[in-house]
Order: structure tokens, then sequence, then C-alpha cells
């Protein structure tokens, strides 16, 4: 019910690009909030992500898609890791036409989510990626080695972002927002308080929803960070013990051929 | 093969001579591996063996990578996303080969200013010079085609920029550009003909790095004195060498293994710090990007290439005097391409009979103006344009260009070096000490 309400309420809407509304002088603003898949410790909350999905299902789906993510993906450890059987459910709510049997069928885990239905809507496939901030202090990258990326962040900064004013040009309306890039961005306040309900009883306000919807949405464009961040550790373990062994046996072999003195 | 005398490879066996009569491998390995090598070689001379590996690294995973890639504009940001989440550990796969590629230019820049400082280019090394600026050449192209090849908005973007530069070309430009294409604009053609070439200059590179060592090997390492090691006699060769096997062999490792620990801490913990965040949007011909720029090694080069701009009085003269056959647009293309071709002259445009900076003391510091020089370059590449970072950029490229066409000439002659050592030996021997036996 409350899905198809947001979808009449968005589909009134004929959306547009919104680049060509450049606004001068804004910089737009993203909050920064602590996850817990940042840094090299850091992992994804299962429970965090199952929540996040059941926000991108009830509300995001309306619009957006996220055709490059199987569903089967869903029951991957290191996801959202729901159980088969509900991963078959999940994918037979969802129609897809198949071109060997020239007709619609149910979605099994094999096919993908389903892409945007409006035009205008991006796929959010890999938007946790594709959206970026965090390179200082000087761009070294040491705060994106902390904190991620940066783009669940961009996620969470726009969902909570809006400041309630409504302006209408060339017959579209624009939302302001100041984490979009523009100032004014073509997609209405998603999210309202006590939107979705919650099977644990988890905190169901605006904030809460942005942030386990931002970080499922980091998992989609990023399924296997933990087993990235597990080999990265493998890796520098692996390199760090052998480059002791290699130091300690150049030392010996050049014994031989250096005298004691050091640097003369 | 090497000038230096050394011990060659002597079949003892009934199978190596046997082996030895109808093909020396035993023995080309055997000099290879042991060539004397000057003992006094410091810690920037272990980017060879990281470059080696680099290229190795990128081959490998390359190849397995195009076993799951597929070159067509509707399914090639799709296949990548394939590689990322359904492939057996394809994510890291592609990480360490887009990152990889970084790491091999890190480690090229630190090798060709690890030459310019200790005068590697001088005599008789030009060939291996003017070889590692062909490989060098080689490998922007590779990275450039490579870069275009997950079909984001970055790679369509920088492929049209890219491309374009041909098309300022006067009179020919824009039959080149559409030649190099394969049609008006990017699309299904350039893609193609990008993979196809992406996948066979890494070979192109090998066969260039081969020959690389192989003109190393016959003239012999260069070393920090810039002093060449004594050839007369085996026995003395012998005190200003040691055997390439097991010494640098080990040394190099050891410092390859400390590179690779952060290499691996960047591909597993911020794999796309170094990538464009655009490049995770799919190539759109109809959204051009806010702001298009090539990834960080190209930078300097990029700066150069952006530096000479219409109101700059050189290009203006340069405009007038060639009745506008080089515009501004000509006359940067000129200057990016202008700043390789200058840095490969390098060997005659040094005057210095000196080959090491060590020994050189006020080419110090003008070489240390150019690392700083380069730095600066990068950065105000990635800049959006504006009238501080045109002037920097402008000033920055002058000195690239006086650099070499100026300071190196003029210094070999108004330059008093310092006394050089007599020996490598003798070097080795004022850091070391003598060995206790």
């Amino acid at each position: 019910m409350l899905r198809k309400i947001t979808l009449g309420a968005v589909a009134a809407l004929a959306l547009t690009g919104t680049a060509a509304l450049a606004n001068e002088g804004f910089e737009p603003t993203t909050t920064d909030v602590s996850f817990s898949f940042e840094g090299p410790f850091g992992t994804f909350d299962r429970h965090q992500l199952q929540r996040g999905l059941q926000v991108y299902t009830e509300v995001c789906s309306a619009c957006h898609g996220m055709k490059f993510v199987p569903i089967r993906s869903l029951a991957d450890e290191g996801g959202p890791q729901l159980p088969m059987d509900q991963v078959r459910a999940y994918a037979a709510q969802f129609d897809i036409f198949d071109p060997t049997l020239d007709d619609t069928r149910a979605r099994t885990p094999n096919d993908t989510f389903p892409s945007s239905t409006m035009p205008n809507a991006p796929d959010l496939s890999l938007m946790a990626k594709a959206r970026a901030g965090f390179h200082g202090p000087y761009g070294l990258g040491l705060s994106q080695l902390f904190n991620g990326i940066g783009g669940p962040e961009h996620i969470y900064s726009i969902l909570t972002g809006f400041t309630g004013e409504t302006k209408d040009e060339a017959g579209n309306t624009f939302y302001e927002n100041h984490a979009f890039s523009t100032g004014w961005i073509a997609m209405p306040p998603p999210l309202s308080d006590g939107q979705v309900e919650f099977a644990d009883g988890s905190p169901n306000d605006v904030k809460h929803m942005a942030e386990d919807v931002a970080a499922f949405l980091m998992w989609a464009a990023e399924p296997h960070m933990m087993a990235r961040k597990q080999a990265g550790f493998v890796a520098v373990i692996f390199l760090g013990v052998l480059s002791v062994l290699l130091y300690l046996t150049n030392k010996r072999l050049w014994a031989s051929v250096k005298g004691k003195k050091k640097h003369a | 093969m090497a000038g230096i005398p050394h011990d060659h490879y002597e079949p003892k066996t009934g199978p190596e001579k046997w082996l030895n009569r109808r093909l020396p491998i035993i023995g080309l390995l055997y000099d290879t591996l042991m060539i004397p090598t000057p003992k006094n070689l410091n810690w920037m001379w272990i980017w060879g063996i990281v470059l080696t590996f680099c290229l190795v690294i990128q081959i490998v995973t390359g190849i397995v990578l195009a076993m799951h890639y597929t070159p067509h504009v509707t399914l090639a940001f799709a296949s990548v996303e394939h590689i990322m989440r359904d492939v057996n550990g394809g994510h890291m796969i592609r990480y360490v080969h887009a990152n990889g590629a970084s790491l091999f230019f890190f480690a090229v820049y630190l090798h060709i200013f690890r030459g310019l400082y200790y005068g590697s280019y001088k005599a008789p090394r030009e060939i291996t010079w003017i070889i590692g600026m062909l490989i060098y050449l080689a490998m922007m192209g590779t990275a450039f085609m490579g870069y275009v090849l997950p079909w984001g908005q970055m790679s369509f973007w920088g492929a049209t920029v890219i491309t374009g530069l041909f098309g300022a070309i006067p009179g020919i430009g824009e039959p080149i550009q559409t030649w190099l294409l394969g049609g008006p604009a990017v699309d299904n053609a350039t893609l193609n003909r990008f993979f196809s070439l992406h996948y066979l200059l890494p070979f192109v590179i090998a066969a260039l790095v081969a020959v690389h060592i192989w003109a190393f090997h016959t003239t012999g390492n260069n070393n920090p004195t810039g002093v060449e090691v004594r050839r007369t006699s085996k026995q003395e060769a012998e005190k200003d060498t040691v055997p390439f096997w097991p010494y640098y062999v080990i040394k190099d490792l050891f410092a390859l293994a400390v590179i690779l620990a952060v290499f691996f801490a960047i591909v597993g913990f911020m794999p796309n710090y170094l990538g464009h965040p655009d490049n995770y949007i799919e190539a759109n011909p109809l959204a051009t990007p806010a702001h298009i720029v090539p990834e960080w090694y190209f930078l300097p080069f990029y700066a150069i290439l952006r530096a000479f701009t219409n109101d700059v009085w050189v290009v203006q003269l340069v405009n007038f005097v060639t009745f506008g056959i080089i515009d501004a647009k000509f006359f940067g293309v000129l200057a990016m391409f202008g700043a390789i071709a200058v840095m490969a002259l390098a060997p005659w445009l040094d005057t210095s009979s000196i080959r090491s900076g060590k020994f050189r003391p006020m080419f110090k510091w003008w070489f240390w103006l150019l690392a700083i020089d380069f730095v600066v370059l990068m950065w105000v590449g990635g800049q959006v344009p504006t009238n501080f970072t045109s002037w920097v950029s402008l000033i920055a490229a002058t000195y690239w260009f006086a650099y070499f066409l100026v300071v190196l000439p003029l210094l070999g002659v108004i330059e008093k070096p310092a006394p050089l050592p007599a020996t490598i030996e003798d070097d080795f021997k004022a850091h070391y000490g003598t060995p206790a036996e």
C-alpha cells in the first residue's frame, strides 16, 4: 500500500536532469556517519543490511533499480545473508521478460534486481562507489583509509538533507537539498519518520532508515568488501613476515662484503 | 655478454654439453643472472625489479580479466561488474590490475628520476635510455587504453579528450582522429581496437624490456658514483662488483616485499582511492562530467598540455609566425609530446662529463627543482583551471623545458665538479670499511 502511494507521488513528477540548474557558489555538505564497515577492520552489520534491504524494497525501488546486483547475492556470506528460501521468495515478487519464453515470468535468485522504473532515477547498484568524497588531508587518502570512500555518507546526507523548500522551474518541481551538487534535487523527500516497520523493532526515524539503506547500498556496490579486506590482511601479514626474513637474509648475505664501519 | 670480465658457464656433464652445443641457453641464463654488478648500488636501484614484477603481474591478471570481459559498448560495463561480483576472486584480480597500473607508474617515475640524477643516460648508456623512453611511451598508451575498457564516464570522456588531441594537428588531424577512433566519435569500434591494442602492447613492452636489459648488460650498470667498473682484469673487476645472484636478487626481493606490503594494503583497504568515482557510472555520450581528469600518472603532462593557452605571448608569436597553422591547441599538444622528447634527448643535451649528480654541486639544486616541478605539475594537472593555476602550470611547464634545453647544456660548461672517487671499491670502503676476514 505504502509503496503504491510513494510510487504515485513520484510518478506525478516528470523528473528532469538537474545539471542545468547550476546554483553559483553553492557548496554541498556531506555529513560524516560512523558506519560499521569503515576502516581496515570494519565489517558489514548483517542486520543493518537486512533493514536496509527492506527500506530499499519498500521505498527506493519504487523508482530506482539495481540492474547489476544478482538477487542470489543476498544469501552470500558478508552480505545480508538471507536464508535461500527467503531469497527465492524475494526474487519471485518481481517479474522479468524472458526472451526464450517470449513472456514474463517471476524472477529467480539468478536474475538481477529490477532496473529503474523511472527514466531519470539513476540505477543504485554502484551509487555508493560512484559518489565519493573523502580524500583529505592533502589528498593522501588517509581519511579514506579510515573512513571509507564517503559514498554511503553522500547517500545518507541526500536522504536527510532536505530543507522542505520547493521551487517550480519549467514545469518541474525541485526540492532544496543541501547535500546535492546543485542544491536543488528532482527527487522528493523519500523518507518520513516511521515509514518502514522493522520486524526487530529497530528505530525507524528518517536518520536510522537513511543509515540502514546507505549501508545496504554500500554492500550492493561492493559485495565482496569483507573478503577483500581479509585478503588484504593475509597479504600484508604474509609480506610483512617475508620482508623480515628477506631483510635478515640480505643482512647476513652482505656481511661478508661489507665491513663493520657504518656510513662514515 | 657483458664487457666486464667474469667467469662464464662451462658445461660439465654429458647432457649439459649435449644441450650447450645445440642451444647455449643455460650459458645465457647464467651470464644474465651472474652479471658483475657494482657493489655500491643504493636503494634507488631496486625499481627495475619492481617494474619487471609489475609487467608480469599486469600481464597475468590482465589475461584472466580478458577471459571474462566483453569489449562491446552495451556489455563492457556490465561485464566488469560481472567480474567484480560473480567471478571467483574477480574483485581482487581487477583491483590488483587497476592499482597495479599505479604501482607501475610510481616505480617508473622513480626509476626515470634515478637515471636523471645519477646520469645513467650518459654515454655509453644512451640506447638503454632511449629504449626506456620507448617503454614509457608504450606504458602510457597501454594504460590510457586500459582505462577506457571499463566503459565508465571517465573512460569515455577521457578517450574523447585524448583522441581529440590528434584532431588538433593542422590539416590531417581530423582524418587521423577518425582513423584512430574507427568512426566520427568514440564508439564500439574504438572500444574494440583499444581492447585489441591493450592486449598487444604489453608484449611489445616485454620485448623492449628484454632489449633494455640486454643494452645495460652490455655496458654494465651505472652506479651512484658514476665511476665505471675497472675492466682491465677479472681480479680488478671483482673488487668493484658482486654477482647479481645472490647479492642483488635478495636485496631487490626484500625491497619488493616491502613495496608489495604497502601495495596490498591499498588494494585490500582502499582500492578505489586512486580511481575516479565517475568511472562507476556507465558511459553516457549525452552527459559530460563536470571535470574530466586523467589518472594521476598522466597529470604532469596533462598540465603541460593545458599550460600554453591563447594568452601566452609565445603561443601568439608562434601562431603569427606560422600563419595560424600552430594554434594554441596544437601548441599544447606539441608541448606535451615535446616534454617527453626533451627528456629522451637528455644524453645529448647534458654537456657535463661527470655522470653522477652526487659530484655536481650546482646540478643538484636544479635536479631537485625539477623533481619538485614534476610534483607541482602533477598537482596543478588535477585542478580546475583558475587564473592562479594557469600561472603555476605555465611557470612549471616552462621550467621543465628550461631544465633540459638550457640548464643541462650550460651547467656542463660553468660547473666545477667535486672530486670523484678513483674506483667503486674506494667509494664502497669509505662507506662500509674493509670486511673482516
